[in-house]
Protein backbone atom coordinates (compact mmCIF):
# COMPACT_ATOMS: atom_id res chain seq x y z
CA UNK A 1 0.00 0.00 0.00
CA UNK A 2 0.98 3.65 -0.27
CA UNK A 3 1.93 5.68 2.80
CA UNK A 4 3.38 9.07 3.71
CA UNK A 5 6.82 8.53 5.23
CA UNK A 6 9.28 10.69 7.12
CA UNK A 7 12.56 10.59 5.25
CA UNK A 8 14.67 13.00 7.30
CA UNK A 9 14.38 16.52 8.67
CA UNK A 10 11.85 18.42 6.51
CA UNK A 11 11.66 15.52 4.03
CA UNK A 12 8.45 13.60 3.41
CA UNK A 13 7.81 11.09 0.64
CA UNK A 14 4.99 8.83 -0.48
CA UNK A 15 6.26 5.25 -0.48
CA UNK A 16 5.15 1.70 -0.99
CA UNK A 17 5.10 -0.17 2.36
CA UNK A 18 3.74 -3.59 3.38
CA UNK A 19 0.05 -3.64 4.36
CA UNK A 20 -0.54 -3.65 8.11
CA UNK A 21 -1.63 -6.91 9.71
CA UNK A 22 -3.39 -7.87 12.95
CA UNK A 23 -0.69 -8.43 15.58
CA UNK A 24 -2.99 -8.85 18.58
CA UNK A 25 -6.48 -10.28 19.10
CA UNK A 26 -7.84 -6.90 20.19
CA UNK A 27 -6.67 -5.11 16.98
CA UNK A 28 -8.68 -4.03 14.00
CA UNK A 29 -7.47 -2.89 10.58
CA UNK A 30 -9.00 0.36 9.35
CA UNK A 31 -9.16 1.53 5.75
CA UNK A 32 -8.41 5.23 6.13
CA UNK A 33 -11.08 7.54 4.72
CA UNK A 34 -9.37 10.77 5.77
CA UNK A 35 -6.57 12.03 7.95
CA UNK A 36 -5.29 15.51 8.65
CA UNK A 37 -2.12 17.50 9.18
CA UNK A 38 -1.64 18.41 12.85
CA UNK A 39 0.66 20.99 14.45
CA UNK A 40 2.27 18.08 16.32
CA UNK A 41 3.48 16.61 13.02
CA UNK A 42 5.44 19.78 12.36
CA UNK A 43 7.56 19.12 15.46
CA UNK A 44 8.35 15.64 14.12
CA UNK A 45 8.98 16.76 10.58
CA UNK A 46 11.30 19.55 11.74
CA UNK A 47 13.42 17.07 13.70
CA UNK A 48 12.50 18.41 17.14
CA UNK A 49 11.53 14.94 18.31
CA UNK A 50 14.68 13.01 17.42
CA UNK A 51 13.26 9.52 17.63
CA UNK A 52 12.17 9.14 14.02
CA UNK A 53 13.61 6.66 11.56
CA UNK A 54 13.61 7.14 7.87
CA UNK A 55 10.62 5.30 6.44
CA UNK A 56 8.36 5.87 9.47
CA UNK A 57 4.72 6.43 8.45
CA UNK A 58 3.29 9.62 10.01
CA UNK A 59 -0.28 10.81 10.74
CA UNK A 60 -2.39 10.34 13.89
CA UNK A 61 -5.74 12.09 13.41
CA UNK A 62 -8.07 10.00 11.25
CA UNK A 63 -11.40 8.44 10.40
CA UNK A 64 -11.90 5.21 8.49
CA UNK A 65 -13.80 2.03 7.92
CA UNK A 66 -13.14 -1.21 9.79
CA UNK A 67 -12.08 -3.88 7.29
CA UNK A 68 -10.65 -6.61 9.53
CA UNK A 69 -11.36 -7.52 13.14
CA UNK A 70 -9.26 -9.51 15.64
CA UNK A 71 -10.84 -12.42 17.51
CA UNK A 72 -10.83 -10.49 20.81
CA UNK A 73 -12.71 -7.45 19.50
CA UNK A 74 -16.22 -7.11 20.98
CA UNK A 75 -17.53 -3.68 20.02
CA UNK A 76 -16.66 -3.43 16.32
CA UNK A 77 -17.53 -5.20 13.12
CA UNK A 78 -16.35 -4.98 9.53
CA UNK A 79 -17.99 -1.99 7.88
CA UNK A 80 -18.13 0.27 10.95
CA UNK A 81 -17.26 3.90 10.19
CA UNK A 82 -15.02 4.90 13.06
CA UNK A 83 -13.08 7.87 14.34
CA UNK A 84 -9.99 6.76 16.26
CA UNK A 85 -8.30 8.50 19.18
CA UNK A 86 -4.73 9.50 18.30
CA UNK A 87 -3.55 8.01 21.63
CA UNK A 88 -3.86 4.29 22.14
CA UNK A 89 -5.31 3.25 25.51
CA UNK A 90 -5.62 -0.32 26.81
CA UNK A 91 -8.82 0.54 28.70
CA UNK A 92 -7.89 -1.45 31.80
CA UNK A 93 -4.77 -0.03 33.45
CA UNK A 94 -5.24 2.38 36.36
CA UNK A 95 -4.77 5.43 34.10
CA UNK A 96 -7.29 4.33 31.47
CA UNK A 97 -9.84 3.37 34.12
CA UNK A 98 -9.38 6.87 35.60
CA UNK A 99 -9.91 8.54 32.20
CA UNK A 100 -6.27 9.57 31.74
CA UNK A 101 -5.91 7.72 28.47
CA UNK A 102 -2.75 9.38 27.15
CA UNK A 103 -1.00 8.06 30.26
CA UNK A 104 -1.85 4.40 29.53
CA UNK A 105 0.68 1.97 31.00
CA UNK A 106 0.40 -0.72 28.32
CA UNK A 107 0.54 0.84 24.84
CA UNK A 108 4.03 2.25 24.39
CA UNK A 109 6.18 -0.67 23.29
CA UNK A 110 9.36 1.35 23.90
CA UNK A 111 8.81 2.32 27.54
CA UNK A 112 12.50 2.73 28.34
CA UNK A 113 12.77 5.86 26.21
CA UNK A 114 9.95 7.73 27.96
CA UNK A 115 11.23 6.57 31.32
CA UNK A 116 14.67 8.00 30.55
CA UNK A 117 13.26 11.27 29.17
CA UNK A 118 10.31 11.92 31.49
CA UNK A 119 10.70 9.55 34.43
CA UNK A 120 7.77 7.45 33.17
CA UNK A 121 6.52 6.10 29.87
CA UNK A 122 3.25 7.40 28.44
CA UNK A 123 0.74 5.95 26.00
CA UNK A 124 1.56 5.03 22.40
CA UNK A 125 0.43 7.34 19.58
CA UNK A 126 -0.05 6.59 15.91
CA UNK A 127 2.81 7.82 13.75
CA UNK A 128 4.57 9.77 16.44
CA UNK A 129 8.14 8.49 16.74
CA UNK A 130 9.79 5.57 18.45
CA UNK A 131 9.77 7.45 21.76
CA UNK A 132 5.97 7.12 21.66
CA UNK A 133 5.96 3.47 20.64
CA UNK A 134 6.80 3.62 16.94
CA UNK A 135 3.28 2.68 15.79
CA UNK A 136 2.61 3.29 12.13
CA UNK A 137 0.78 6.47 11.27
CA UNK A 138 -2.55 6.93 9.52
CA UNK A 139 -1.46 8.75 6.36
CA UNK A 140 -1.69 5.43 4.57
CA UNK A 141 -4.33 3.38 2.84
CA UNK A 142 -4.68 1.16 5.91
CA UNK A 143 -3.70 1.31 9.56
CA UNK A 144 -3.74 -1.17 12.42
CA UNK A 145 -5.64 0.00 15.51
CA UNK A 146 -4.67 -1.81 18.74
CA UNK A 147 -7.21 -2.03 21.60
CA UNK A 148 -9.88 -0.96 19.12
CA UNK A 149 -12.76 -1.61 21.53
CA UNK A 150 -11.49 1.38 23.51
CA UNK A 151 -9.95 3.71 20.91
CA UNK A 152 -12.29 3.48 17.90
CA UNK A 153 -15.74 5.07 18.01
CA UNK A 154 -18.64 4.58 15.63
CA UNK A 155 -19.57 7.85 13.95
CA UNK A 156 -23.30 8.70 14.09
CA UNK A 157 -25.12 8.63 10.74
CA UNK A 158 -25.77 12.36 10.56
CA UNK A 159 -22.14 13.38 11.02
CA UNK A 160 -20.06 13.67 7.85
CA UNK A 161 -16.50 12.34 7.47
CA UNK A 162 -14.71 15.68 7.48
CA UNK A 163 -16.51 16.96 10.59
CA UNK A 164 -15.92 13.72 12.49
CA UNK A 165 -12.24 13.52 11.50
CA UNK A 166 -11.15 16.26 13.92
CA UNK A 167 -12.80 14.46 16.84
CA UNK A 168 -9.83 12.09 16.65
CA UNK A 169 -7.34 14.58 18.11
CA UNK A 170 -7.74 18.35 17.81
CA UNK A 171 -11.27 18.64 19.24
CA UNK A 172 -10.70 16.48 22.34
CA UNK A 173 -7.36 18.23 22.87
CA UNK A 174 -8.98 21.65 22.94
CA UNK A 175 -11.88 20.38 25.04
CA UNK A 176 -9.52 18.79 27.54
CA UNK A 177 -7.61 22.05 27.92
CA UNK A 178 -10.73 23.98 28.89
CA UNK A 179 -12.15 21.14 30.99
CA UNK A 180 -9.04 20.26 32.99
CA UNK A 181 -8.18 23.94 33.45
CA UNK A 182 -11.52 24.13 35.25
CA UNK A 183 -13.23 26.73 33.01
CA UNK A 184 -16.58 27.69 34.55
CA UNK A 185 -19.32 30.27 34.09
CA UNK A 186 -18.04 33.78 34.68
CA UNK A 187 -14.46 33.05 33.67
CA UNK A 188 -12.42 35.07 31.22
CA UNK A 189 -10.31 32.67 29.14
CA UNK A 190 -7.37 33.54 26.89
CA UNK A 191 -6.14 31.07 24.28
CA UNK A 192 -2.74 31.31 22.59
CA UNK A 193 -2.78 29.90 19.04
CA UNK A 194 -5.62 29.91 16.50
CA UNK A 195 -4.80 26.59 14.88
CA UNK A 196 -7.37 23.81 15.09
CA UNK A 197 -6.35 23.02 18.67
CA UNK A 198 -6.59 26.60 19.90
CA UNK A 199 -9.90 27.16 18.12
CA UNK A 200 -11.38 24.05 19.69
CA UNK A 201 -10.12 25.08 23.13
CA UNK A 202 -11.81 28.46 22.68
CA UNK A 203 -15.05 26.82 21.55
CA UNK A 204 -14.96 24.44 24.51
CA UNK A 205 -14.44 27.36 26.90
CA UNK A 206 -17.52 29.07 25.46
CA UNK A 207 -19.61 25.89 25.75
CA UNK A 208 -18.41 25.41 29.35
CA UNK A 209 -19.85 28.82 30.18
CA UNK A 210 -16.92 31.24 30.01
CA UNK A 211 -18.06 34.85 30.10
CA UNK A 212 -15.44 35.99 27.58
CA UNK A 213 -12.94 34.12 25.44
CA UNK A 214 -10.01 35.91 23.81
CA UNK A 215 -7.83 34.16 21.22
CA UNK A 216 -4.32 35.25 20.27
CA UNK A 217 -2.40 34.69 17.02
CA UNK A 218 -0.80 36.72 14.26
CA UNK A 219 -2.17 35.11 11.10
CA UNK A 220 -5.03 37.32 9.83
CA UNK A 221 -7.15 34.59 8.23
CA UNK A 222 -6.91 32.43 11.36
CA UNK A 223 -7.92 35.34 13.58
CA UNK A 224 -10.82 36.08 11.28
CA UNK A 225 -11.88 32.42 11.23
CA UNK A 226 -11.74 32.22 15.03
CA UNK A 227 -13.90 35.28 15.39
CA UNK A 228 -16.44 34.09 12.85
CA UNK A 229 -16.70 30.34 13.45
CA UNK A 230 -15.81 30.09 17.12
CA UNK A 231 -17.33 33.29 18.45
CA UNK A 232 -14.19 34.32 20.32
CA UNK A 233 -12.68 37.79 20.58
CA UNK A 234 -9.19 37.97 19.08
CA UNK A 235 -5.86 39.74 19.52
CA UNK A 236 -3.17 40.04 16.86
CA UNK A 237 -0.03 39.83 18.97
CA UNK A 238 2.07 41.56 16.33
CA UNK A 239 -0.19 44.61 16.48
CA UNK A 240 -0.27 45.21 20.21
CA UNK A 241 1.21 44.31 23.58
CA UNK A 242 -0.67 41.15 24.55
CA UNK A 243 -0.22 41.56 28.31
CA UNK A 244 -1.41 45.16 28.28
CA UNK A 245 -4.32 44.34 25.97
CA UNK A 246 -5.46 41.47 28.19
CA UNK A 247 -5.23 43.63 31.32
CA UNK A 248 -7.26 46.32 29.64
CA UNK A 249 -9.96 43.84 28.60
CA UNK A 250 -10.15 42.23 32.06
CA UNK A 251 -10.36 45.16 34.44
CA UNK A 252 -6.67 44.83 35.19
CA UNK A 253 -7.01 41.29 36.58
CA UNK A 254 -5.77 39.17 33.70
CA UNK A 255 -7.57 36.07 32.38
CA UNK A 256 -8.76 33.49 34.93
CA UNK A 257 -7.63 30.69 32.64
CA UNK A 258 -4.86 30.83 30.03
CA UNK A 259 -4.65 28.00 27.50
CA UNK A 260 -1.50 27.60 25.43
CA UNK A 261 -2.05 25.87 22.06
CA UNK A 262 1.16 26.81 20.26
CA UNK A 263 3.89 24.36 21.23
CA UNK A 264 7.62 24.04 21.04
CA UNK A 265 8.15 26.01 17.83
CA UNK A 266 6.47 29.19 19.02
CA UNK A 267 7.17 32.37 17.14
CA UNK A 268 8.18 35.48 19.07
CA UNK A 269 7.89 39.15 18.34
CA UNK A 270 10.79 39.93 20.62
CA UNK A 271 13.67 39.37 18.20
CA UNK A 272 16.30 39.08 20.87
CA UNK A 273 14.46 36.48 22.95
CA UNK A 274 13.44 34.59 19.83
CA UNK A 275 17.02 34.48 18.53
CA UNK A 276 18.24 33.33 21.93
CA UNK A 277 15.64 30.57 22.11
CA UNK A 278 16.31 29.47 18.55
CA UNK A 279 20.06 29.26 19.01
CA UNK A 280 19.64 27.26 22.19
CA UNK A 281 17.12 25.00 20.49
CA UNK A 282 19.46 24.43 17.54
CA UNK A 283 22.32 23.58 19.88
CA UNK A 284 19.97 21.34 21.83
CA UNK A 285 20.74 23.29 25.01
CA UNK A 286 17.00 23.67 25.24
CA UNK A 287 14.76 21.43 23.18
CA UNK A 288 11.73 23.71 23.03
CA UNK A 289 10.81 27.39 22.53
CA UNK A 290 8.27 28.27 25.24
CA UNK A 291 7.37 31.83 24.14
CA UNK A 292 3.61 31.53 24.54
CA UNK A 293 3.86 29.62 27.83
CA UNK A 294 5.96 32.41 29.32
CA UNK A 295 3.50 35.02 28.10
CA UNK A 296 0.52 33.07 29.44
CA UNK A 297 2.11 32.79 32.87
CA UNK A 298 2.78 36.53 32.97
CA UNK A 299 -0.70 37.45 31.78
CA UNK A 300 -2.68 35.07 34.00
CA UNK A 301 -4.55 36.58 36.94
CA UNK A 302 -3.37 35.88 40.49
CA UNK A 303 -4.47 32.41 41.52
CA UNK A 304 -5.43 31.51 37.94
CA UNK A 305 -4.70 28.44 35.85
CA UNK A 306 -2.37 28.00 32.86
CA UNK A 307 -2.94 24.92 30.75
CA UNK A 308 -0.26 23.82 28.30
CA UNK A 309 -1.74 21.98 25.32
CA UNK A 310 1.15 22.68 22.95
CA UNK A 311 3.58 19.81 22.68
CA UNK A 312 6.95 20.13 24.39
CA UNK A 313 9.52 17.37 24.31
CA UNK A 314 12.22 18.26 26.77
CA UNK A 315 13.76 21.17 28.61
CA UNK A 316 13.01 24.90 28.40
CA UNK A 317 14.96 27.90 29.49
CA UNK A 318 13.87 31.08 31.27
CA UNK A 319 10.77 29.48 32.72
CA UNK A 320 9.09 32.15 34.93
CA UNK A 321 8.88 30.05 38.06
CA UNK A 322 8.81 33.20 40.18
CA UNK A 323 5.50 34.24 38.65
CA UNK A 324 4.07 30.77 39.23
CA UNK A 325 4.79 30.73 42.93
CA UNK A 326 4.26 34.39 43.75
CA UNK A 327 0.98 34.67 41.84
CA UNK A 328 -0.18 31.31 43.17
CA UNK A 329 -0.81 29.84 39.73
CA UNK A 330 -1.84 26.34 38.81
CA UNK A 331 0.15 25.15 35.79
CA UNK A 332 -1.03 21.99 34.10
CA UNK A 333 -0.53 20.21 30.84
CA UNK A 334 -1.49 16.95 29.18
CA UNK A 335 -1.52 15.03 26.00
CA UNK A 336 -5.09 14.44 24.97
CA UNK A 337 -7.32 11.90 26.72
CA UNK A 338 -9.40 11.33 23.57
CA UNK A 339 -11.38 8.32 24.75
CA UNK A 340 -12.74 10.40 27.66
CA UNK A 341 -14.33 13.01 25.41
CA UNK A 342 -14.97 11.51 21.95
CA UNK A 343 -18.49 10.09 22.55
CA UNK A 344 -19.68 13.40 24.06
CA UNK A 345 -18.04 15.36 21.23
CA UNK A 346 -19.69 13.22 18.55
CA UNK A 347 -23.04 13.88 20.24
CA UNK A 348 -22.35 17.61 20.26
CA UNK A 349 -21.39 17.52 16.57
CA UNK A 350 -24.60 15.66 15.77
CA UNK A 351 -26.58 18.18 17.84
CA UNK A 352 -24.89 21.08 16.07
CA UNK A 353 -23.45 22.92 19.07
CA UNK A 354 -19.95 22.23 17.80
CA UNK A 355 -18.75 22.54 14.23
CA UNK A 356 -15.39 21.61 12.79
CA UNK A 357 -15.82 21.52 9.01
CA UNK A 358 -14.41 25.04 8.58
CA UNK A 359 -11.00 23.79 9.77
CA UNK A 360 -10.61 21.73 6.59
CA UNK A 361 -9.30 24.47 4.33
CA UNK A 362 -7.70 22.01 1.89
CA UNK A 363 -8.36 18.48 0.69
CA UNK A 364 -5.62 16.47 -1.03
CA UNK A 365 -4.67 12.97 -2.15
CA UNK A 366 -1.82 11.04 -0.53
CA UNK A 367 0.47 11.93 -3.44
CA UNK A 368 -0.12 15.60 -2.73
CA UNK A 369 0.48 15.22 1.02
CA UNK A 370 4.16 16.33 1.08
CA UNK A 371 3.17 19.57 -0.62
CA UNK A 372 0.20 19.98 1.72
CA UNK A 373 2.47 19.63 4.74
CA UNK A 374 4.74 22.28 3.33
CA UNK A 375 1.80 24.63 2.92
CA UNK A 376 0.56 23.80 6.45
CA UNK A 377 4.02 24.44 7.88
CA UNK A 378 4.45 27.77 6.09
CA UNK A 379 0.78 28.68 6.81
CA UNK A 380 0.35 29.72 3.18
CA UNK A 381 -2.84 29.83 1.12
CA UNK A 382 -4.89 30.23 4.30
CA UNK A 383 -4.17 26.65 5.29
CA UNK A 384 -5.47 25.71 8.74
CA UNK A 385 -5.78 21.95 8.19
CA UNK A 386 -5.16 19.94 5.03
CA UNK A 387 -7.34 16.83 4.87
CA UNK A 388 -5.51 13.90 3.28
CA UNK A 389 -7.58 11.21 1.56
CA UNK A 390 -5.35 8.14 1.03
CA UNK A 391 -8.03 6.17 -0.75
CA UNK A 392 -9.12 8.99 -3.02
CA UNK B 1 22.66 16.14 12.10
CA UNK B 2 21.89 17.82 15.39
CA UNK B 3 19.09 15.43 16.21
CA UNK B 4 21.50 12.53 16.32
CA UNK B 5 23.22 14.26 19.19
CA UNK B 6 20.02 14.36 21.19
CA UNK B 7 19.40 10.68 20.60
CA UNK B 8 22.76 10.12 22.26
CA UNK B 9 21.58 12.28 25.13
CA UNK B 10 18.70 9.88 25.55
CA UNK B 11 21.03 6.92 25.19
CA UNK B 12 23.09 8.40 27.98
CA UNK B 13 19.84 8.79 29.90
CA UNK B 14 19.05 5.11 29.47
CA UNK B 15 22.48 4.15 30.65
CA UNK B 16 23.24 7.14 32.85
CA UNK B 17 22.03 5.41 35.95
CA UNK B 18 24.58 2.67 35.37
CA UNK B 19 27.38 5.19 34.99
CA UNK B 20 26.50 6.68 38.36
CA UNK B 21 26.85 3.27 39.96
CA UNK B 22 30.41 2.92 38.73
CA UNK B 23 31.49 6.36 39.74
CA UNK B 24 30.11 6.33 43.23
CA UNK B 25 30.33 2.63 44.01
CA UNK B 26 27.43 3.07 46.39
CA UNK B 27 25.65 0.03 45.16
CA UNK B 28 22.94 -0.20 47.75
CA UNK B 29 21.57 3.25 46.96
CA UNK B 30 22.18 3.28 43.21
CA UNK B 31 19.13 3.39 40.92
CA UNK B 32 20.08 0.18 39.11
CA UNK B 33 21.63 -1.66 42.02
CA UNK B 34 21.28 -5.41 41.50
CA UNK B 35 19.59 -5.69 44.88
CA UNK B 36 16.91 -3.21 43.94
CA UNK B 37 13.46 -4.66 43.29
CA UNK B 38 11.98 -4.11 39.84
CA UNK B 39 8.40 -3.15 40.49
CA UNK B 40 5.13 -2.36 38.79
CA UNK B 41 1.60 -1.72 40.01
CA UNK B 42 -1.05 -3.95 38.49
CA UNK B 43 -4.61 -2.64 38.28
CA UNK B 44 -6.07 -5.84 39.72
CA UNK B 45 -7.18 -6.91 43.14
CA UNK B 46 -4.40 -8.56 45.23
CA UNK B 47 -6.37 -11.81 45.12
CA UNK B 48 -5.90 -11.84 41.32
CA UNK B 49 -2.11 -11.54 41.51
CA UNK B 50 -0.64 -14.70 43.03
CA UNK B 51 3.03 -15.62 43.12
CA UNK B 52 2.45 -19.16 41.85
CA UNK B 53 0.01 -18.10 39.13
CA UNK B 54 1.88 -15.28 37.43
CA UNK B 55 1.64 -15.19 33.62
CA UNK B 56 4.14 -17.16 31.63
CA UNK B 57 7.13 -14.92 30.99
CA UNK B 58 7.52 -14.29 34.69
CA UNK B 59 6.29 -17.69 35.82
CA UNK B 60 9.04 -19.36 33.76
CA UNK B 61 11.70 -17.76 35.95
CA UNK B 62 10.74 -20.16 38.75
CA UNK B 63 13.12 -19.85 41.68
CA UNK B 64 15.57 -17.72 39.68
CA UNK B 65 13.59 -14.77 41.00
CA UNK B 66 12.19 -13.59 44.29
CA UNK B 67 8.69 -12.16 44.17
CA UNK B 68 6.98 -9.71 46.49
CA UNK B 69 3.24 -8.94 46.17
CA UNK B 70 1.35 -6.41 48.24
CA UNK B 71 -1.81 -4.33 48.06
CA UNK B 72 -1.20 -0.84 46.64
CA UNK B 73 -2.62 2.10 48.56
CA UNK B 74 -6.12 3.34 47.83
CA UNK B 75 -7.67 1.99 44.64
CA UNK B 76 -4.35 1.48 42.89
CA UNK B 77 -4.39 -2.28 42.71
CA UNK B 78 -1.46 -4.53 43.54
CA UNK B 79 2.26 -3.89 43.73
CA UNK B 80 4.28 -6.64 42.07
CA UNK B 81 8.04 -6.67 42.62
CA UNK B 82 10.68 -9.11 41.43
CA UNK B 83 14.44 -9.46 41.51
CA UNK B 84 16.97 -12.05 40.47
CA UNK B 85 17.93 -14.43 43.27
CA UNK B 86 21.55 -14.81 42.11
CA UNK B 87 23.81 -11.78 42.51
CA UNK B 88 24.81 -10.45 39.07
CA UNK B 89 28.35 -9.41 38.07
CA UNK B 90 28.86 -5.64 38.25
CA UNK B 91 29.82 -5.64 34.55
CA UNK B 92 26.21 -6.37 33.55
CA UNK B 93 25.26 -2.88 34.70
CA UNK B 94 27.58 -1.11 32.26
CA UNK B 95 26.23 0.96 29.40
CA UNK B 96 27.95 -1.41 26.97
CA UNK B 97 26.26 -4.45 28.47
CA UNK B 98 22.89 -2.73 28.50
CA UNK B 99 23.18 -1.53 24.91
CA UNK B 100 24.21 -5.07 23.96
CA UNK B 101 21.14 -6.41 25.76
CA UNK B 102 23.42 -8.42 28.06
CA UNK B 103 22.04 -7.24 31.40
CA UNK B 104 19.74 -10.03 32.65
CA UNK B 105 17.60 -7.45 34.43
CA UNK B 106 16.44 -6.24 31.00
CA UNK B 107 14.73 -9.56 30.26
CA UNK B 108 13.28 -9.63 33.74
CA UNK B 109 11.95 -6.09 33.44
CA UNK B 110 10.37 -7.03 30.12
CA UNK B 111 8.80 -10.14 31.65
CA UNK B 112 7.46 -8.04 34.52
CA UNK B 113 5.90 -5.51 32.15
CA UNK B 114 4.41 -8.30 30.06
CA UNK B 115 2.97 -9.93 33.18
CA UNK B 116 1.31 -6.63 34.11
CA UNK B 117 -0.12 -6.18 30.60
CA UNK B 118 -1.42 -9.77 30.54
CA UNK B 119 -3.01 -9.46 33.98
CA UNK B 120 -4.64 -6.17 33.04
CA UNK B 121 -5.61 -6.60 29.40
CA UNK B 122 -5.11 -10.25 28.49
CA UNK B 123 -2.51 -9.46 25.85
CA UNK B 124 0.87 -7.85 25.29
CA UNK B 125 0.59 -5.18 22.63
CA UNK B 126 3.03 -5.92 19.81
CA UNK B 127 4.73 -3.21 17.74
CA UNK B 128 3.87 -2.83 14.07
CA UNK B 129 6.14 -4.44 11.49
CA UNK B 130 8.74 -1.81 10.59
CA UNK B 131 8.57 0.25 7.39
CA UNK B 132 11.98 1.80 8.02
CA UNK B 133 15.26 1.71 6.15
CA UNK B 134 18.64 2.16 7.73
CA UNK B 135 20.47 5.46 8.09
CA UNK B 136 23.20 6.06 10.70
CA UNK B 137 20.89 8.10 12.96
CA UNK B 138 18.08 5.62 12.34
CA UNK B 139 20.20 2.64 13.39
CA UNK B 140 20.78 4.30 16.72
CA UNK B 141 17.06 4.96 17.23
CA UNK B 142 16.49 1.34 16.21
CA UNK B 143 18.98 0.08 18.79
CA UNK B 144 17.47 2.23 21.53
CA UNK B 145 13.97 1.00 20.57
CA UNK B 146 15.08 -2.63 20.68
CA UNK B 147 16.45 -2.17 24.17
CA UNK B 148 13.64 0.11 25.37
CA UNK B 149 11.33 -2.80 26.20
CA UNK B 150 13.66 -3.97 28.95
CA UNK B 151 15.08 -0.62 30.00
CA UNK B 152 13.78 2.13 32.20
CA UNK B 153 13.53 3.28 35.75
CA UNK B 154 11.16 0.62 37.09
N1 LIG C 1 -1.75 18.01 23.95
C1 LIG C 1 -2.13 17.27 22.92
O1 LIG C 1 -2.58 16.15 23.06
C2 LIG C 1 -2.03 17.85 21.55
C3 LIG C 1 -2.80 17.32 20.50
C4 LIG C 1 -2.72 17.94 19.25
C5 LIG C 1 -1.89 19.00 19.07
N2 LIG C 1 -1.14 19.47 20.12
C6 LIG C 1 -0.24 20.61 19.99
O2 LIG C 1 -0.99 21.80 19.94
C7 LIG C 1 -0.23 22.80 19.26
C8 LIG C 1 -1.10 23.45 18.20
O3 LIG C 1 -1.51 22.50 17.24
P1 LIG C 1 -2.25 23.00 15.90
O4 LIG C 1 -2.55 21.80 15.10
O5 LIG C 1 -3.33 23.93 16.25
O6 LIG C 1 -1.01 23.76 15.23
P2 LIG C 1 -0.89 24.97 14.18
O7 LIG C 1 0.53 24.99 13.78
O8 LIG C 1 -1.93 24.86 13.14
O9 LIG C 1 -1.23 26.25 15.07
C9 LIG C 1 -0.33 26.91 15.92
C10 LIG C 1 -0.70 28.38 15.92
O10 LIG C 1 0.08 29.06 16.90
C11 LIG C 1 0.37 30.36 16.39
N3 LIG C 1 1.50 30.92 17.14
C12 LIG C 1 2.84 30.75 16.97
N4 LIG C 1 3.53 31.44 17.88
C13 LIG C 1 2.60 32.06 18.67
C14 LIG C 1 2.71 32.93 19.80
N5 LIG C 1 3.89 33.27 20.30
N6 LIG C 1 1.55 33.40 20.35
C15 LIG C 1 0.33 33.06 19.85
N7 LIG C 1 0.17 32.23 18.78
C16 LIG C 1 1.31 31.74 18.20
C17 LIG C 1 0.65 30.10 14.93
O11 LIG C 1 0.54 31.27 14.17
C18 LIG C 1 -0.43 29.07 14.59
O12 LIG C 1 -1.61 29.66 14.12
C19 LIG C 1 1.00 22.09 18.70
O13 LIG C 1 2.10 22.25 19.58
C20 LIG C 1 0.59 20.64 18.75
O14 LIG C 1 1.71 19.79 18.87
C21 LIG C 1 -1.21 18.91 21.34
ZN1 LIG D 1 -2.33 15.95 16.73
ZN1 LIG E 1 -4.24 1.70 29.75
Amino acid sequence: MKALCWEGVNKLAVEEVPDPVLHNDQDVIVRVIAGTTCGSDLHLIGGYIPFMRSGDVIGHEFIGEVVEVGTGVRRHAVGDRVVVSSFVGCGRCWYCTHDMWSLCDNTNTNPGIGQALFGADTAGIFGYSHAMGGLRGSHAEYVRVPYADYGAFKVPEGVDDTSALFVSDSVPTGWMGADLAGVKPGDVVAVWGCGAVGQMAARAAILLGAERVISIDRIPERLEMTERHIGSEVIDYTATDVGAELRERTGGRGPDVCIEAVGMEAHSDNTLVHAYDQVKQRLRLQTDRPTAVRQAIHACRKGGTVFVLGVFAGAVDKFPLGAVINKGLTVRGAQQHGQRYIPMLLDRLAAGDLSTAHLATHSVSLDEAPRAYDMFKQKTDGCVRAVIRPNG
Amino acid sequence: MASRKSVWVAAAGLAGAAAVVHRSRTHASAPTSPDRWLTVTVNRDPSDVQADKLPSPLHDYGDRIETRISAAPGDRGTELAVRLTEPQPVATESMAARLAGADPRQDLRLALREAKALLETGEVMRPDAPTTHNTPGGRLVGLLSRRAGGEGVL
